[in-house]
């Protein structure tokens, strides 16, 4: 077959692929466009007047207003709101982390009694409905004055973290050759400082996974949030802004918009971020 | 000997503050929270009362339509299934653009439900924007308030539920794809297997390890995670068609104050969900046979 006609070939083969091409690339396109669509709508509404949106919700601001965002802003609990989320997001995730590293070094390098058992019984936890602690916690933390307390949910999503980052941190850990670790305590290094000094900078991949798949969980959080601060003040960003502000401005949809898109912020930060990260860290769990 | 007594000591030490996190927020709710079910608190004193909250849950009309709709809700999985192994063998492809579709896909993972939940509540209710797409492509007929009527609302919030979940389902399915030999593929090519038999002969068959993961997780999350859709859209309505077990033992727990009921239905959405925990540790032992 000369040059030519392979081209030809090729071409004819390339052609007779042409439709099928067309329907992949219409099914992958329609799915973004659904995707993206919310994503969308949120974010030309919130800088819509009211009238504007009453006429055409569907399309592109007729012209920008940023008086939503203001309205916002100026929402006398917003701030505390923010603290609140980046206080617990932050809080539990350095807990739950240095708990877990510490845990996740005993499972991986050290020999006990009981130690496949005891991690065996760990990872299932995490399928536990997070519903069915709600109750017993809320009625032992409102006796120790932890409701109403941003100390009662920083346990809580701490605890519930763990399972999960062990899991991940311990996987990680047993990758690195026991023989570096060897080599470190011959040279006079404690255990701990293996951990510190040789682990922890060899496990960074790891640990940026595990924090950002579980800071994303804490900022989102609903249900322990709303159950155990319940005052005004004490909300996270997503309670407030879902339960106070959308009581609030059911008829101001724009200006919800506007509230809604500053929540997501973040989140859309460390999603261009940490992307791959997250890609990541939800893979681990599949795995082995 | 004092050495060896020390050494035997550490781990446990390095264990310590997991396993006292974890008694306090797994281990100690639980015990409880059955405790709490099987006795009632008479003037201060707990009072053994068998099974009544059981029984009287049970017979609660409410709790049925909540376990019914968690089923419904299951539903899900089988579209979450397909739709993902679509996407995600189209994906690998690598057909034109595949990076960009990937970095789309994906982006509901990290947005809050009660964010999604708000938006999508203004985009399907009665004069909000999908009627109006409905509306004028002429499908006005179809249009009506997507979680304002019980015969809709429980599959609208399905909907946003499988919106949520499918990028996470699709990255799951591409990092499986990525480890199956290229040489399977090219070798059904050049037997001139079209693209559906490629992804029933081969794709799917090396995939049923991923596959059974991916079905008993889902089933999890839609017992067990769904409550903040449920709360945001519909708050269990209208009526009660929308409630689900998580949203009973709330309503019980905290407006209602009836503790017992609601410590009873958690039990028992603990023991469904401990089921399928089971069926999955069982499929992971199959995974360690196969060894995949």
């Amino acid at each position: 077959m000369g040059y030519s006609a392979m081209g030809s070939f090729i071409n004819i083969y390339r052609l007779r692929q042409l439709p099928a091409w067309l329907v992949k690339q219409l099914a992958l396109l329609s799915l973004s466009l659904l995707t993206i669509f919310p994503l969308y709508f949120m974010t030309t509404n919130s800088f819509k007047s009211r009238d504007d949106f009453l006429k055409n919700s569907l399309g592109v601001p007729q012209s920008v207003e940023l008086q939503n965002f203001l309205k916002i802003l100026q929402h006398p609990n917003l701030g505390r709101w923010f603290s609140n989320s980046i206080i617990l997001t932050v809080g539990s995730v350095l807990l739950c982390t240095a708990i877990a590293i510490l845990a996740a070094y005993a499972f991986a390098q050290m020999s006990f009694a009981g130690r496949d058992t005891l991690f065996n019984l760990i990872t299932p936890l995490m399928v536990i409905p997070p519903i069915v602690m709600v109750i017993p916690m809320f009625i032992l933390f409102r006796q120790l004055r932890l409701v109403n307390n941003l100390g009662g949910p920083l346990i809580i999503y701490s605890g519930l973290m763990l399972p999960f980052t062990i899991y991940l941190l311990r996987n990680f850990f047993v990758t690195i050759p026991r023989e570096i670790k060897e080599a470190a305590l011959m040279d006079g290094c404690t255990g701990f400082q293996v951990l510190t000094k040789i682990y922890l900078p060899l496990s960074r991949p790891a640990l940026v996974t595990s924090m950002i798949v579980n800071a994303v969980w804490v900022w989102n959080e609903l249900l322990i949030a709303l159950v155990f601060l319940q005052s005004e003040e004490l909300r996270t960003l997503i309670v407030g802004i879902t339960t106070s502000l959308q009581k609030r401005f059911t008829l101001d949809v724009p200006s919800l918009m506007a509230g809604l898109a500053i929540a997501t912020l973040p989140m859309i930060i460390i999603y261009i971020i940490g992307q791959n990260a997250l890609v990541r860290g939800l893979t681990a769990g599949y795995e082995k | 000997m004092q050495i060896s007594v020390a050494k035997k000591i550490i781990p446990y030490l390095y264990l310590m503050p997991a396993l006292a996190l974890i008694i306090l927020v797994f281990i100690y709710p639980v015990i409880d929270l059955i405790w709490r079910s099987l006795t009632k608190v008479v003037k201060g004193v707990p009072t053994w009362t068998g099974f009544i909250a059981y029984q009287n849950a049970l017979n609660d009309p409410i709790f049925w339509t909540s376990f019914w709709n968690n089923i419904r809700l299951f539903l899900s999985v089988p579209i979450l299934v397909v739709l993902s192994l679509i996407f995600s063998t189209l994906i690998f492809e690598r057909i034109h653009g595949w990076r960009i579709y990937r970095s789309i896909v994906f982006i509901p993972y990290v947005l809050a439900i009660p964010v999604v939940g708000i938006v999508f509540s203004y985009i399907l209710q009665a004069n909000g924007v999908f009627n109006t797409i409905l509306r004028s492509i002429g499908l006005g007929a179809w249009a009506r308030e997507w979680l304002g009527s019980p015969s809709t609302a429980i599959w609208t919030i399905m909907f946003v539920i499988i919106w949520k979940e499918l990028g996470f389902g699709i990255v799951l399915f591409l990092a499986r794809l990525s480890s199956i030999s290229e040489e399977l593929f090219d070798s059904a090519k050049l037997d001139g297997a079209n693209w559906w038999q490629q992804l029933f002969y081969i794709t799917v068959p090396q995939m049923t390890t991923v596959i059974e993961f991916y079905i008993i997780v889902n089933m999890i999350t839609m017992l067990s995670w769904v409550f903040a859709y449920v709360l945001v859209m519909t708050k269990g309505g209208p009526g009660n068609s929308t409630w689900v077990l998580e949203y009973f033992i709330y309503q019980k727990a905290f407006p209602y104050s009836q503790m017992q009921i609601a410590s009873a239905a958690a039990v028992m959405l603990l023991l469904f969900a401990s089921a399928l925990m089971f069926l999955q540790a069982r499929l992971r032992r199959q995974v360690g046979v196969d060894g995949v």
